[in-house]
């Protein structure tokens, strides 16, 4: 089965520091894989590499059949990146989020409000300004968009952090129902004891580098 | 790799440029020897007339230099000519610009208050040519933002052909703004011969020193980013390490 | 590209909807200039005089706070990151903040030229209705593409407070000189008929288009790493 993501010996550079180092790591539809290694080990470099956002100097990179080395830009619309920030809008409301990045590739309104409800974002939420939300809502928001956008490959950087533990067991319930529905999830944490429930392989990242290792 | 260093002794000069440099060196000094002492003083003007000799040709050069940074970021932006070393000639050949459009301010408004009696006036050329001073640092303030090479020389790249399109933008708006321009400057007839000819020693060696300045200056730009990229490797080890026991 | 520009203009002006920080911040503010203007001044035969240079020099300023107000809207929670992640075309991004831009800065022009008229004592000839419609719309269109343009260079940059205003005035100066002489003509300032006004929209039309056009051509490669 042709992978999903396939690197090999990746280097990415930013300003003059080397974030990636020769990276390799290769992923299957379907999967959750979970980074995890210590800060600034490029957890999040290698999840931005594989949403077109970085500039290969080095080796080479194949997301969803797109070679990153010739085209980042053409991944772009396929993949859906939620990082240290969501992408929201403070000043809308929650579906005017949502229908905004649904709009993007033109999803149907109905697409949109299915996106909201899977996110378990109510009527009583839809209408209030994301500014006015808790951490963790504004969470669910951001990855009701990622939905809505029909993203194939989802890269999240520590999507757990700022989620009580309610928040965290539906995410990992929201994560397990997109990955068995088609799309491949790549998740960037430092939690270690959701792994083994939620991941279906663990990869370490250490010093830009990947490695295996079981679970 | 820049073909034109000297990789053995990381200088930026070569045998060309040496020779290049002396040609400018003896043209500057034939420039002083005229332009000071063998010129005939104006008629007018006197001895004021002598700044010309300096004001003209960093004029011609300032202009000459923001007209190759245009070409240069056109071709960088072409696909076919893309190179990081026309980038740099462009970002080399603004520097050097910038620096003679500001003697050409100065020299020209000292020039001004000799023969018209002010520093300053809202002729559309001198307008111009103050908003061009302008437009260029912060072209050279974007080149500075950091980034990658490409990213570098695909921003600038963009607005030294912006520049080049403004230019003409401000000089008829200026123009039209204020129709009673100054006569030109160098009118005919009004200057000998001697005259003309330190003018053309101006021009010439002010030319051979436009040439030299940007083709060192686009080797230190060289090296300097070889020395970004180059360190790669020791940086990559550096970072591989990173963790090790 | 027009969905995309669509999209993005209906979104800012959503926001302002919300928000409202253009009406509640940035009027005062221009409204403010016009006054202060005034206390510099302090002759009511000059401010007649000087009246449409001081309304497009409020306008260009106010222009300034606006586009640092509509890319930092962009770059708060990286929104501009995931329009570029999710493959939003990028001249449609351009010319939908530009033409949300441009809503905003009109709005706020008729403001500043009203509070001309009243402060400053302008009164508008009648022949020069159509000129001053011109002029509006090129201006306005101007420099909304200048704003948007600049705007998205130093967005992601360090210092961008500090560098937008460097890469942007010079870059205006023309429209502020042609909006200027056409308004004048406009309201009969100095005796200017409304004839003297016209070559001056053909110029701020140039502009407009070449902005316009330089600006969807290149947004990609300004805004991307």
């Amino acid at each position: 089965m042709e992978p999903v993501v396939e690197l090999v010996d990746v280097v990415a550079v930013l300003g003059q520091f080397p974030v990636l180092a020769g990276a390799s790591l290769r992923v299957a539809r379907g999967e959750i894989v979970l980074l995890r290694g210590p800060n600034g080990a490029g957890k999040t470099s290698l999840l931005r590499l594989c949403a077109g956002l970085l500039v290969i100097r080095r080796g080479s990179a194949n997301v969803l059949g797109v070679d990153l080395v010739a085209d980042r830009s053409a991944v772009r619309s396929r993949v859906g990146l939620l990082g240290h920030s969501n992408g929201l809008y403070a000043d809308l409301t929650v579906a005017d989020n949502v229908r905004f990045w649904g709009a993007t590739i033109g999803a149907s309104a109905d697409e949109v409000l299915g996106a909201m409800q899977r996110m378990g974002l109510d009527d009583r939420l839809a209408d209030v300004a994301v500014s006015r939300l808790s951490a963790g809502q504004r969470r669910r928001t951001a990855l009701a968009c990622l939905v809505a956008r029909r993203a194939e490959l989802w890269l999240l950087d520590e999507p757990h952090a700022g989620l009580d533990a309610a928040g965290r067991d539906e995410l990992d319930a929201i994560l397990r129902a997109a990955a068995s529905s088609g799309a491949t999830v790549i998740v960037a944490s430092h939690e270690l004891e959701r792994a083994g429930s939620l991941a279906t392989r663990v990869v370490e990242v250490v010093a830009g580098q990947v490695r295996e290792r079981a679970l | 790799m820049n073909p034109l260093i000297n990789m053995d002794t990381r200088a930026t000069s070569t045998r060309f440029t040496s020779a290049l440099g002396l040609a400018t060196l003896i043209g500057l000094g034939w420039l002083a020897v005229f332009g000071l002492f063998l010129s005939p003083n104006d008629r007018v003007q006197k001895t004021g007339v002598r700044i010309l000799y300096i004001h003209v040709p960093s004029a011609w050069l300032a202009y000459l230099a923001f007209v190759v940074t245009g070409l240069a970021s056109a071709g960088y932006l072409w696909k076919r000519t893309r190179s990081l070393t026309l980038d740099r000639i462009a970002g080399a050949s603004a520097e050097v610009g910038v620096l003679f459009m500001g003697i050409t301010l100065v020299s020209g408004s000292l020039w001004g208050k000799i023969s018209w009696g002010t520093y300053w006036t809202w002729d559309s050329r001198l307008t111009t040519t103050a908003f061009l001073f302008v437009t260029y640092i912060g072209y050279l303030a974007v080149r500075d933002l950091g980034g990658s090479h490409e990213q570098r020389a695909r921003r600038s790249g963009v607005l030294a052909l912006l520049a080049l399109v403004e230019v003409p933008l401000v000089h008829f708006s200026v123009r039209w703004w204020r129709p009673l321009h100054q006569q030109e400057s160098v009118a005919k007839g009004k200057l000998s011969d001697l005259m003309l000819f330190t003018l053309f020693v101006g021009l010439v060696s002010f030319t051979l020193l436009y040439v030299w300045l940007v083709m060192h200056r686009q080797r230190v730009a060289a090296l300097d980013d070889m020395v970004d990229d180059g360190g790669l490797d020791r940086a990559l080890a550096d970072r591989r390490s990173e963790g090790m026991p | 590209m027009w969905a995309i520009t669509r999209l993005l203009a209906g979104k800012d002006l959503r926001v302002e909807m919300r928000s409202r920080v253009i009406i509640n911040q940035v009027v005062p503010f221009a409204a403010l200039m016009m006054v202060m203007f005034a206390f510099a001044l302090d002759s009511d035969t000059v401010l007649a005089r000087v009246a449409p240079g001081l309304v497009w020099l409020a306008a260009m300023f106010s222009l300034l706070v606006i586009v640092q107000r509509s890319f930092a809207l962009e770059a708060a929670d990286g929104a501009l990151d995931a329009l570029r992640v999710a493959g939003a075309n990028a001249g449609g991004i351009f010319l939908g903040k530009a033409l949300a831009l441009a809503a905003q800065l009109a709005v706020l022009e008729v403001i500043l030229l009203g509070a001309a008229l009243v402060l400053y004592n302008s009164h508008i000839v009648g022949s020069g209705i159509a000129l001053l419609v011109g002029t509006y719309f090129t201006a306005t269109a101007g420099l909304a593409f200048v704003g948007t343009l600049y705007g998205g260079l130093a967005v992601g940059a360090k210092g961008r407070e500090t560098l937008l205003p460097l890469l942007m005035l010079p870059v205006v100066a023309p429209v502020l000189i042609g909006a200027t002489r056409a308004t004048e003509a406009a309201l009969g300032t100095n005796g200017a008929t409304a004839t003297d006004g016209w070559p001056w929209v053909g110029l701020l039309t140039l502009f407009a288009v070449v902005f316009g056009v330089g600006g969807t051509l290149s947004f990609g490669s300004l805004i991307d790493e």
